[in-house]
């Protein structure tokens, strides 16, 4: 880690621990996003994606470990930190008794943005956020992109250097969605740093220059989206003639690839991700012959995130190749 | 202390803009002692040995101070509300004065109590009660009321930020409703058997409402009475001072820690 002596990095975590009773939310999760890049941390729920947000966000206390957020200390310097960053999503949220207008003033002024600023500011942001026509009905009343759009606003009043997005397209429409991914894209276009969680490996394949694959609490692999498909080989899928032959075809997958295949009796195809860089489709169709599989279709392709999640979380013992 | 009474003014106008937006609970919650005042007034006051219209007058100073008591409830319910949604987390990452919250929302309280307090006066005055004492008198007892106010309000907001939801903190908050049935607020305490009589006056609204009676000239302390009853004005401000001491603190830290 050569890099860490000469980058900036925006949010830097160094074994952070938190238990709530028993569960162990976080196990040690090391993080380093450089400043002006996308981090995506990708998770399935209660892998402690939002853990790691509020403790970067200084809304708990890490039990062990030690985190800095645009340069500040997440314990020792919370309100340097929380001048530095804007947070939205399920973190952190808005009034639905107020106004969107009122909401975002009253999030100016306790930023000590005062009169005609925050005033300003506000209109702004709801005309950027297509919001100025709501912008005096109650939040309650919104849609759920409407709230998510305003959410957003309303962590981007100061221009906060370091943007934390807790999952903030779960539960969208794709319109809404792609809404607030070119928000995003516009925001890193003008140099924020932005560390989102997610469980759509599709967000962070397309938002995030870093991807961290947070599996019980800690960065299962990092990397860029296309190093993690590099890293993780290929997707090699078979379509058998007769669905009898099917656990045949699996258990040639299985001695080639290590992986648990998956099986679909409906399209009679089976399915592996491969960790082997040197499994190539003449390999894979003399093995299946050898072992007289009756084969319609085969097929190899670098697998997607999906994919590469699944053999994650699935397989433990794999996790010990990935991580070099 | 300058960022505090920034963030806390800006907190309660927030406070403001959200009774304005939902009033209900807010016209509820004044009118309520009214129909009390009228319904006990007329309908229990009449199988009293008390005569009807002194009753009345009795009662409108405990009715009061019931009113006031009543921040314990909506402290609770605004704590638990707030502190279970997400608003209450973009607050914690925002750089304000972390006791901002609670002295805002008590700040909106007493505003709105205050004002909520004339009408249940002007009913009271219409049914036999009467300010025999001047202006300085009622303007203490208005005091002791808002002091009161006040203080229940810490108290209800640390225990609302306490309990595990809404519901809960709005069953234990209706609960609180009973505090005032056993103090001398509706009925005098002298009657009780001994050892009730003892808990009745240590409560602290009934040394408030013996304070306000003092105040306004309707009743003299009772000599034999426990200490704060006997000694109203002091025993109300020791009474609200103690809460405070203890629940303010309490209270600010509860907001500034909240599920760390």
């Amino acid at each position: 880690m050569v890099s860490r002596m000469t980058t900036t990095y925006a949010v830097l975590s160094e074994g952070l621990v938190k238990r709530f009773g028993a569960v162990h939310a976080l196990r040690g999760l090391d993080l380093a996003v450089a400043e002006g890049t996308v981090c995506g941390l990708l998770g399935p729920n209660g892998a402690g994606k939002t853990t790691a947000v509020r403790l970067l966000t200084t809304l708990l206390a890490p039990d062990a470990g030690s985190a800095r957020v645009a340069g500040h200390d997440v314990v020792r310097e919370q309100d340097a930190v929380r001048r530095a960053i804007g947070v939205t999503g399920q973190s952190a949220s808005v009034d639905v008794e107020l106004t969107g207008r009122q909401n975002l003033r009253l999030f100016a002024k306790l930023h000590g943005m005062r009169g005609a600023a925050g005033r300003e500011r506000a209109a702004e942001l709801l005309e950027r956020f297509d919001l100025a026509d709501a912008a005096d009905r109650a939040a309650g009343t919104y849609s759920g992109g409407m709230r998510r759009r305003l959410d957003l606003a309303a962590s981007l009043l100061t221009r906060p250097r370091v943007l934390f997005l807790d999952e903030p397209t779960t539960g969208l429409d794709p319109a809404s969605r792609n809404r607030i991914w070119s928000a995003v894209h516009e925001l890193t276009a003008e140099g924020t740093t932005v560390l989102l969680t997610t469980q759509y490996l599709e967000e962070a394949d397309r938002l995030a220059d870093h991807v961290v694959l947070v599996d019980q609490g800690r960065a299962a692999v990092t990397g860029t989206p296309a190093e993690l498909k590099a890293r993780i080989g290929s997707y090699a899928q078979v379509v058998v003639a007769d669905e009898d032959d099917l656990p045949q075809a699996a258990s040639v997958l299985d001695q080639l690839t290590g992986a648990r295949p998956q099986l679909d009796t409906a399209t009679r195809t089976v399915g592996a991700v491969s960790m082997d860089p040197t499994l190539t489709l003449p390999r894979l169709v003399r093995e299946l012959d050898g072992a007289a599989v009756p084969i319609l279709d085969v097929s190899l392709r670098p697998p997607t995130l999906d994919e590469v999640f699944l053999r994650l979380t699935t397989a433990a013992d794999s996790r010990k190749e990935l991580v070099t | 202390m300058t960022s505090l009474a920034y963030d806390s003014t800006a907190m309660l106008g927030r406070q403001l803009q959200r009774i304005k937006h939902a009033p209900g609970v807010l016209i509820l919650t004044q009118t309520m002692p009214i129909s009390m005042l009228l319904f006990f007034g007329y309908v229990f006051g009449s199988a009293l040995a008390m005569p009807g219209e002194e009753y009345r007058a009795y009662l409108v100073p405990g009715l009061l101070v019931a009113t006031a008591a009543g921040g314990l409830m909506t402290g609770m319910f605004h704590a638990a509300q707030d502190s279970h949604r997400g608003v209450m987390d973009r607050l914690r990452t925002l750089p304000m004065s972390r006791a901002a919250v609670p002295v805002g929302q008590s700040a909106a309280d007493l505003l709105t109590t205050a004002l909520g307090m004339v009408p249940l006066m002007l009913v009271g005055l219409a049914v036999g009660w009467r300010i025999d004492s001047g202006p300085l008198g009622a303007l203490g007892a208005f005091g002791l009321l808002m002091l009161l106010r006040l203080a229940t309000t810490w108290a209800g907001l640390f225990l609302g930020l306490l309990t595990r939801s809404e519901e809960a903190a709005g069953q234990l908050g209706s609960a609180t409703f009973m505090l005032p049935l056993l103090s001398n607020a509706y009925i005098p305490t002298d009657r009780l058997p001994g050892w009730l009589r003892t808990i009745a006056e240590w409560n602290p609204i009934s040394a408030v409402a013996s304070a306000v009676r003092d105040l306004c000239g309707n009743a003299a302390p009772a000599a034999d009475a426990a200490w704060p009853v006997a000694h109203p004005i002091a025993g109300s401000l020791a009474w609200c001072g103690l809460l405070l001491l203890v629940f303010g603190p309490l209270a600010v830290r509860r907001y500034a820690h909240n599920g760390r």
